[in-house]
This record gives structure tokens, C-alpha cells and sequence, in this order.
């Protein structure tokens, strides 16, 4: 039988003097697979820059403040936003298909987004990412592998991280995670 | 753990992100009816199994996704280079001659 500890309500999960866990609102994730050459009519569509290299990441401006894209291959981007933006951005997409075939799917319902934020949240991360966690410079983001498992892990600030899983992946995730904020407060 | 290099992210990376997918440039015969059996064989299955620099294929999997070749030295773990799939293949005695 299988048991999941935690029901996704989003809210504080952990918090200790170094490093808290709260899992984000929902929000709309939007996977884009398109060819380089349709970058700059992406770029036009959406209002917002599209980068090209991988894990750097643009956000909007105005109306679309809360849309974020993160490059994450060379043919594929993850764009964040509002609920009340798809409509728009998938009728700006819809117009451009033609010139510039893509593939725009909603995938908001695949993972889940945890805010790691405290001074020892780049320790926390440390746990189960093999790789040095300030090789990822502030304001970008990776598509990397946490504890076996494919995140993406996204550097906000010095003392904040976000890390989205695949929902599948994430009572295993948020258990090592909540472990681990445990012996960082008992130190 | 191997470092790798994805040559798409342009960034040295721990293994763990990383699958191994076989030999590299072994290209699917372009018509299959023609060959004999053992020939069909010998490419479906047998590989060149070296000792020393090996072409062999990776995916940058918990990555960017994508396919990529490498020189590897089977008995040191060395890399000698990464190249994009589809690229050709490099001189071999040239790459070891930059490794010395």
C-alpha cells in the first residue's frame, strides 16, 4: 500500500531557525518545444524575451508580471504564470503555429513548487544534489537530478530556492527535505 | 563520480545527471532486407568492446535531454572530448596526442 505523507495543501511545511519549507500556490506550467529559428515570433507572441541559453530564465513585464520562461534545452522552455493568463498566451501561440510550428502543453498538474528559503537553505539543498548548488548563479535555474529524482531547481536570491518536482516524485523529496531541516536545527 | 561536460548546457556535470546509451556512430543499415543474418547480428549486437579511447553515446537526462557523443578512455575514466550528436567523428590520434 502506499502511503503519501503529505497532501500538497499549500502553506508552511517546516520551519526552523535556519531553513523553512512552504509549499507555493499552484500555478500554470506551460511546456514549449519549438526550433530556434521561431525564438524571435515566440519572443513577439508572448511579450517576453525568450532566452536561449539553457537555464537562463525572463520574466514579463506589466500585465504579464507574473510570466516567467526558463530555457531548459536547446529546444525546450518551461514558461510560469497566472491561471488567468492561458487564454491569452495560448491565443498569441495559436496565431504564430503556422509560420512556426510548436508544441505548447499545460502541465501544471505535474508537479509541485516548495520555496526552500533561511540562511541554510543552500546546505539543505546539499542534501541530495550532487552538484555545487552556487554553480547556479541567482536568477537562473537548472533542470538537474535531487536525491534520484528529476527537479527543476530555481535560484531566487542568496537565502531562497525553489525546487518543483513531479508530484509522483514528491512525498520522497519533501521527506528527505523535512529530515533535513531537522538536523540542520539540531546543529 | 565522472564529470562530464554536456556540450548543449556547456557546463561539467556529476555523472548522476547523465545515462549511458551504448556505442557511438553505429548507423542503422539503410536497407535491413539486404543483409544477411550474421551481418544483422554483428550490428544489432556486437560491439567493438575496446581497451582505451571508446566513442561512446550519453544523455544529459536530468538535463537538457539531449544526446551527445564522448571519447572516453575505457581503462582511466579520461574523457578526452564531447562533441553534438550528428557532429563527426574526431580524429582520434589527434585527440590523444592533445591529451599527452
Amino acid at each position: 500500500m502506499t502511503v503519501i505523507p503529505f497532501d500538497f495543501r499549500p502553506g508552511t511545511l517546516v520551519e526552523s531557525a535556519g531553513v523553512s519549507i512552504r509549499i507555493l500556490m499552484p500555478k500554470t506550467r506551460l511546456s514549449l518545444r519549438a526550433r530556434t529559428a521561431a525564438v524571435p515570433a515566440i519572443s513577439r507572441a508572448l511579450g517576453v524575451a525568450v532566452p536561449e541559453k539553457i537555464g537562463q530564465r525572463a520574466s514579463g513585464e506589466g500585465a504579464n508580471a507574473e510570466t516567467e520562461i526558463l530555457c531548459l534545452g536547446p529546444d525546450e522552455w518551461v514558461l510560469l504564470t497566472d491561471v488567468e493568463q492561458v487564454g491569452t498566451i495560448t491565443a498569441a501561440m495559436d496565431a504564430i503555429y503556422k509560420e512556426h510550428p510548436h508544441s505548447l502543453v499545460d502541465v501544471s498538474d505535474r508537479e509541485i513548487t516548495v520555496e526552500i528559503f533561511g540562511d541554510k537553505a543552500t546546505d539543505l539543498l546539499t542534501l541530495g544534489w550532487p552538484r555545487n548548488p552556487l554553480s547556479v548563479p541567482i536568477g537562473e535555474a537548472r533542470r538537474t537530478v535531487f536525491d534520484g529524482a528529476s527537479v527543476v531547481i530555481w535560484h531566487d536570491s542568496e537565502t531562497s530556492w525553489r525546487l518543483n518536482g513531479w508530484r509522483s516524485f514528491m512525498p520522497h523529496l519533501l521527506g528527505l527535505l523535512v529530515t533535513g531541516c531537522r538536523e540542520l536545527s539540531a546543529e | 563520480m565522472l564529470l562530464i561536460t554536456c556540450p548543449y548546457c556547456q557546463e561539467t556535470l556529476p555523472e548522476a545527471e547523465f545515462t549511458y546509451a551504448g556505442e557511438a556512430h553505429i548507423a542503422r543499415p539503410a536497407d535491413p532486407s539486404s543483409y544477411s543474418d550474421e551481418a544483422w547480428r554483428d550490428f544489432l549486437f556486437v560491439r567493438s568492446n575496446v581497451k582505451g579511447a571508446h566513442f561512446e553515446r550519453w544523455r544529459h537526462f536530468h538535463g537538457c535531454g539531449r544526446f551527445f557523443n564522448a571519447v572516453r578512455d575505457t581503462v582511466t575514466d579520461r574523457f578526452l572530448t564531447v562533441y553534438k550528436a550528428g557532429e563527426p567523428k574526431p580524429d582520434l590520434a589527434k585527440l590523444l596526442e592533445d591529451a599527452e
